[in-house]
């Protein structure tokens, strides 16, 4: 190895790096340490506090082992029944909804202005926090799961429409040709053309929304938004840790057991 | 070819009988578990606001316009903060995730049997719980400011960054690998030469895919105290100054616009 480094007059193999103009490169570099510098001497964090705060984290933590699930049990399952009504509910309203909105944001068969028209809605229903909707719409519709079965609706149909959109886009035009070419109307080239391309998609999106509309829903009670969002909040609060807890465990347990059936039914329909 | 007999002749139809059927049954079953859901729900809303929310709604539009623009200059400093939150949330989350990553990868764990499910539980737990319950949970714990705003980022990100991640090490060519192993290097040397370089085009990618939803986070983590515009907005509705909450309304999607506008250039060139 010596002798052919040497024969190469010692020249040395270094890594490519992952961005290959090193002006580029060094100025990213120089640029976030000074950007961090900043932000970090910005930072105001109040140290004592914290200090002083760790404690009440260990005692969270503990609060892990066990969990109290009886003492708070029956507005722990009142929450979480609420959640579970709002989340299918929501996910049936929004995906409804989404599905004219997909057909009319997909430039392959939409016509211009419906196309920006769609798109526009789709952009209204994105650029917002789903927390910040609510709180809106608790103001409007008043506190109860109400307003937050609008708020997931409207954002599911921002995230539903915009990737359902994508999918038709992506479809193979032949197929919904060859049903047009038998002289099939609207509905049915839509039916029997282009619906069963995107059905696997759309299934796998409808559950994968179905999980974050579960999710959410735990955080729209923050606001008033009704579901086991104001269980918890109420739960730290007061300083009620062991029923945080055990709200927490019971959130990640259902997610789970979504994410492990939604695994399954999606390897079916493919 | 599913068919039926219809006056003599055989006429085409897309599915058997029996799976027509099901798919009625399923589509009833659904319509059924909807409209019970929905009733539960109706039962809790007081319908009155609901009708009465487009008054509502008119009444509140008027009270946003004009936006108070003088108030913009009050907002730099949330604005910062907000940003700072993503974007040392996010360095956080990635120091954590990464070593996170490389356990969870069936390709990388040193053992399948009991690090594997516990880098996993990592995940899942990260994953669930949305970056305001974290914050909730964190201003009880560290008090309410920037930092606890940061920690929930992080917390939040850790999951996501380390699913997409190990993800992507458990796809890379193992015959790279087994090549750099050939040349007889070590453990820390396979990992440097044989594995980064194959995810370090998806790593980038996911660390700004994460910052620039971490940007639309960081906006409401503040309504429970952590910090950020947030705070800022949660406390101008309070005060039911409607004029300066339609420009903090503004600056979030000005924000939110214009990290998405990075976030796409960047994964555009790595890509």
């Amino acid at each position: 190895m010596t002798d052919v480094s040497v024969a190469l007059g010692r020249r040395r193999w270094k890594r490519p790096p992952l961005i290959a103009n090193p002006l580029l490169r060094w100025g990213l570099v120089v640029g976030g340490a000074v950007y961090l510098s900043f932000a970090l001497g910005t930072t105001e964090v109040n140290w004592s506090r914290v200090w002083e705060g760790l404690p009440r984290g260990k005692q969270f933590l503990l609060a892990f082992a066990p969990p109290d699930f009886v003492s708070r049990w029956d507005d722990i399952l009142d929450g979480l029944l609420e959640s579970l009504w709002m989340t299918a509910v929501s996910t049936v309203i929004g995906i409804v909804i989404s599905v004219p909105i997909a057909l009319g944001a997909a430039r392959n068969i939409a016509p211009l202005p419906v196309y920006y028209f769609c798109r526009a809605v789709i952009a209204v229903s994105r650029s917002f926090q789903e927390i910040i909707l609510a709180i809106f719409f608790v103001k409007l519709f008043g506190f109860g799961p109400f307003a937050g079965v609008v708020t997931l609706s409207l954002a599911t149909i921002g995230f539903f429409a915009k990737l359902l959109a994508e999918d038709i886009e992506d479809m193979d035009a032949a197929q919904a040709e060859a049903v047009r070419a038998t002289g099939g109307g609207w509905f049915q080239w839509l039916n029997y053309g282009i619906q069963p391309q995107v059905l696997p998609r759309f299934i796998g999106l409808s559950l994968y929304r179905l999980d974050i509309n579960l999710r959410e829903s735990a955080v729209v009670g923050i606001v008033g938004g009704g579901g086991i969002g104001a269980t918890l909040n109420t739960a730290f609060d007061r300083y009620e840790f062991d029923s945080a807890a055990a709200i927490l465990i019971v959130i990640i347990a259902i997610v789970m057991g979504l994410e492990y059936t939604s695994g399954h039914v999606r390897r079916w329909v493919q | 070819m599913p068919t039926q007999a219809k006056g003599g002749t055989r006429v085409w139809q897309r599915r058997e009988r029996g799976r027509q059927l099901a798919i009625w049954a399923g589509w009833f079953f659904g319509t059924f578990i909807f409209l019970y859901c929905f009733k539960l729900i109706s039962d809790k809303t007081i319908w009155f606001f609901v009708t009465d929310a487009g008054r509502q709604a008119a009444d509140l539009g008027v009270r946003m316009v004009p936006p108070n623009w003088s108030y913009i200059n009050e907002l730099w400093e949330p604005l910062w903060d907000t940003i700072n939150i993503a974007t040392i949330g996010t360095l956080l989350a990635i120091v954590i995730a990464v070593p996170v990553a490389f356990l969870a990868a069936r390709n990388t764990t040193p053992s399948v049997a009991v690090v594997r499910p516990i880098a996993l539980l990592i995940i899942v737990a990260s994953r669930s719980i949305n970056a305001l319950i974290w914050a909730l949970l964190l201003v009880a714990i560290v008090g309410p400011g920037v930092f606890a705003g940061i920690l929930a980022i992080a917390l939040r990100s850790i999951g996501f960054v380390a699913k997409l991640l190990y993800e992507a090490i458990e796809e890379i060519d193992a015959s790279q690998v087994e090549a750099v192993t050939a040349t007889g290097a070590g453990r820390g040397q396979t990992l440097t030469y044989g594995i980064v370089p194959q995810i370090l085009p998806a790593f980038a990618g996911i660390t700004v895919f994460r910052w620039d939803i971490n940007i639309r986070e960081s906006t409401v983590v503040g309504l429970v105290g952590a910090g950020g515009i947030g705070l800022e907005l949660n406390s101008q509705i309070m005060e039911l100054s409607w004029t300066s909450v339609s420009v903090i309304l503004l600056a979030i999607i000005a924000t939110v616009v214009v990290s998405e506008w990075v976030s796409a250039k960047v994964r555009h060139a790595i890509i």
